[in-house]
């Protein structure tokens, strides 16, 4: 093996791979909003929207998981039927359940910058679990109410009992998606940039 | 006819385990219309041909194609090779047929109107012409791989580079594609399997191991390759 | 089979088909936005049929609507059992209404315009955030790329599923999920270097 060599390049980090990554997760999300409900662990049946949003952070990192959320937003309030059940357009943003929309997009971003930090050592199931539980908590569930409280006229003590229906289902579904955010970054190893603590960040 | 020039060129890939080297010192200098790149699984072979239009960048050594350097005039290269994937599926990123050719025809054609009726004689040239509206996940592979080749050669590249284009293709479609990579104009550098179709070429180079372990005439190394495998 | 309401282009010569893409997306924002202003279960009705009426123009076939409602057929019912017992039924009407409303337009809108046009208009509509660091010929493609994606990742999950269910872990989540978010990526690097080969990443 030769190991004296100064530059390790392989296939190059581009442009056009991000933008196919963002693409290519924002249509994850779509597909698992408006696939029928599955049946994770008991009996009921869970949809896999929230674990497509923060995986997309986990996988991608916070930048261009951000992206791929505001992407999957901006293209169901154009009109792609890419929102649960598939409906679509402009009045489901500003509609009851418009404030978890926004909050998917500040989850998966504020989930991937956590878990880029994670050193290498620490990088474990456990530790993206945390941080996908921790992004949901301090995104979805506030922004999610908060949408209830404006748009459907609800008090915060009503929102906050619509909105505590989905915490088990959360926990199950960040589980997952620890689960397979560890697997795929062991099988795509150079899928977030290497921490170098020495070098300058490449440009983004 | 094009050149392309490999200068003792070194790739190594970053793996979970260190460091893999996976291409050792090449040195070549590609100058016939047609090469082939024979070889067994995992020998370089895909590695060789991306290092011609970027898609790998060499660790060390310098690549150059008609005396552009690869890495340092990444765009000029690019709009010089085109690059034919195996799986078409990948390669086709428009969701229909003609806006896909018609991205590829955005540099040359500013005005939309003007790019789409392009894009229409470009379908037309290889018998597509009805299935410019089909979505391309729509396509029977033969026709996305025909599709994918038209996207390519929309651009009129001087040098082609196709690593096994006709691996998922049935027996009339690979013969189909085959013929008509072969039948080009322009400069072609072709990763196959297929070991008669190789041997249709003017050069071919035998890769094992990260090294270019045979090269010359397309049927002398073919022979080399089919006694020693 | 699943399929999806995408893709819906249907090439056809109704006013429908010929009024701008940026007129008929700005059509569908203001819609969206009087549609939550004005209250009362009527004035849903009524945009219900107005909507019916725009889709039977569109020439979009009955069988594929019908299909792409089936999975808002469920949440309508839902949604309409749920207002009704907490809100009576004029507020049922009224939502349930706007939403299948505005499912409808969007499908007029979809059936009448090239996807290609739409992204044009998203693209025009964003120059303004140049200045800020916003590529619009970027997020145009981004939109394409995520269009051409979504056919790929439906089949790549049914596909995943079935051989999950063949290996008898239908109901693992490994390996139902797994395989599936390990192919999108492998399909989003693939991607990616066609980008890159055809020159698209350079700019
Ligand atoms: N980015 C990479 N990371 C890790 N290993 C790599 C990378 N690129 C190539 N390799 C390794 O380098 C070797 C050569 O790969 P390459 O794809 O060039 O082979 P090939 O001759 O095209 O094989 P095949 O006929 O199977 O397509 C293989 O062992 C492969 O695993
Ligand atoms: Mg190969």
């Amino acid at each position: 093996m030769s190991s004296s060599t100064p530059t390790k390049t392989r296939t190059r980090r581009s442009t056009g791979t991000d933008i196919a990554l963002i693409a290519g997760f924002a249509a994850l999300i779509a597909i698992s909003a408006i696939l029928p409900a599955i049946k994770l662990a008991g009996p009921v049946p869970i949809t896999l929207q929230t674990f497509a949003v923060l995986l997309t952070g986990a996988i991608l990192g916070a930048r261009r998981g951000f992206l791929a959320v505001l992407l999957y937003v901006a293209a169901g309030a154009v009109g792609l039927p890419v929102f649960s059940g598939g409906a679509s357009g402009f009045g489901v943003i500003v509609g009851p359940t418009g404030g978890y929309l926004l909050g998917f997009a500040l989850a998966a971003g504020l989930c991937g910058f956590i878990v880029e930090r994670l050193p290498r050592r620490a990088f474990a199931a456990p530790a993206i679990f945390a941080a996908g539980l921790f992004s949901s908590a301090v995104f979805i569930h506030t922004l999610g109410m908060a949408g209830l409280v404006l748009n459907a006229d609800l008090t915060w003590s009503a929102a906050f009992d619509v909105d505590k229906v989905f915490w088990i289902g959360d926990v199950i579904k960040n589980i997952a998606m620890a689960v397979v955010a560890y697997t795929v970054h062991r099988a795509f190893p150079d899928l977030l940039p290497r921490r170098r603590p020495r070098r300058a960040a490449p440009a983004a | 006819m094009g050149r392309i020039q490999l200068e003792e060129v070194t790739v190594h890939a970053d793996t979970a385990d260190g460091d893999l080297l996976v291409l050792d010192t090449t040195t070549v200098d590609l100058t016939e219309r047609r090469i082939a790149l024979v070889g067994p699984n995992g020998s370089g072979k895909s590695t060789l041909a991306r290092l011609v239009n970027g898609l790998v960048e060499p660790s060390a050594g310098r690549v150059l194609v008609d005396g552009l350097d690869v890495v340092d005039d990444g765009p000029a290269v690019r709009r010089r090779v085109g690059f034919v994937f195996t799986d078409p599926s990948a390669q086709l990123v428009m969701p229909t047929a003609l806006e896909d050719v018609a991205l590829s025809l955005r540099r040359t054609h500013r005005d939309k109107t003007a790019r789409r009726a392009a894009a229409q004689l470009v379908l037309e040239r290889f018998g597509l012409g009805d299935l410019g509206d089909r979505s391309v996940h729509a396509l029977s592979g033969g026709q996305r791989q025909l599709l994918a080749l038209a996207g390519v050669l929309a651009t009129d590249p001087d040098v082609l580079v196709a690593d096994e284009p006709t691996t998922l293709l049935d027996l009339r479609n690979a013969r189909l594609v085959g013929d008509l990579l072969l039948g080009l104009e322009q400069q072609l550098v072709l990763v196959t399997h297929d070991l008669e179709l190789a041997a249709r070429c003017e050069r071919a180079l035998m890769v094992d191991g990260g090294r270019v372990v045979a090269d010359g005439p397309a049927a002398d190394v073919v022979a080399h390759y089919r006694a020693t495998a | 089979m699943t399929t999806l309401p995408l893709g819906a282009y249907r090439p056809g010569r109704t006013w429908l088909h010929r009024l701008p893409a940026g007129a008929k997306l700005l059509a569908l924002l203001v819609t969206a936005v009087v549609v939550t202003v004005v209250r009362g279960p009527l004035s849903a009705v009524g945009f219900v049929v107005l909507a019916t009426a725009l889709v039977a123009w569109s020439g979009a076939p009955l069988r594929r609507t019908l299909r792409s409602l089936r999975g808002f057929a469920l949440v309508a019912v839902a949604l309409t059992a749920y207002q009704a017992w907490t809100r009576g039924w004029a507020p049922a009407v009224e939502t349930v209404g706007d939403l299948l409303g505005m499912i409808l337009l969007a499908t007029v809108l979809t059936t009448t315009t090239a996807v290609d046009d739409l992204i044009d208009v998203i693209t025009w509509a964003l120059g303004p955030l140049r200045r800020l660091g916003v590529d619009p010929a970027r997020v145009g493609l981004a939109f394409s790329l995520m269009i051409r994606a979504l056919p790929t990742t439906l089949e790549i999950a049914l596909q995943t599923r079935d051989a999950a269910r063949a290996r008898g872990l239908g109901r693992s989540p490994r390996a139902l999920l797994v395989p599936m978010v390990v192919r999108v990526v492998a399909n989003a690097r693939a991607t990616g270097d066609a980008l890159h080969a055809r020159g698209l990443g350079d700019d």
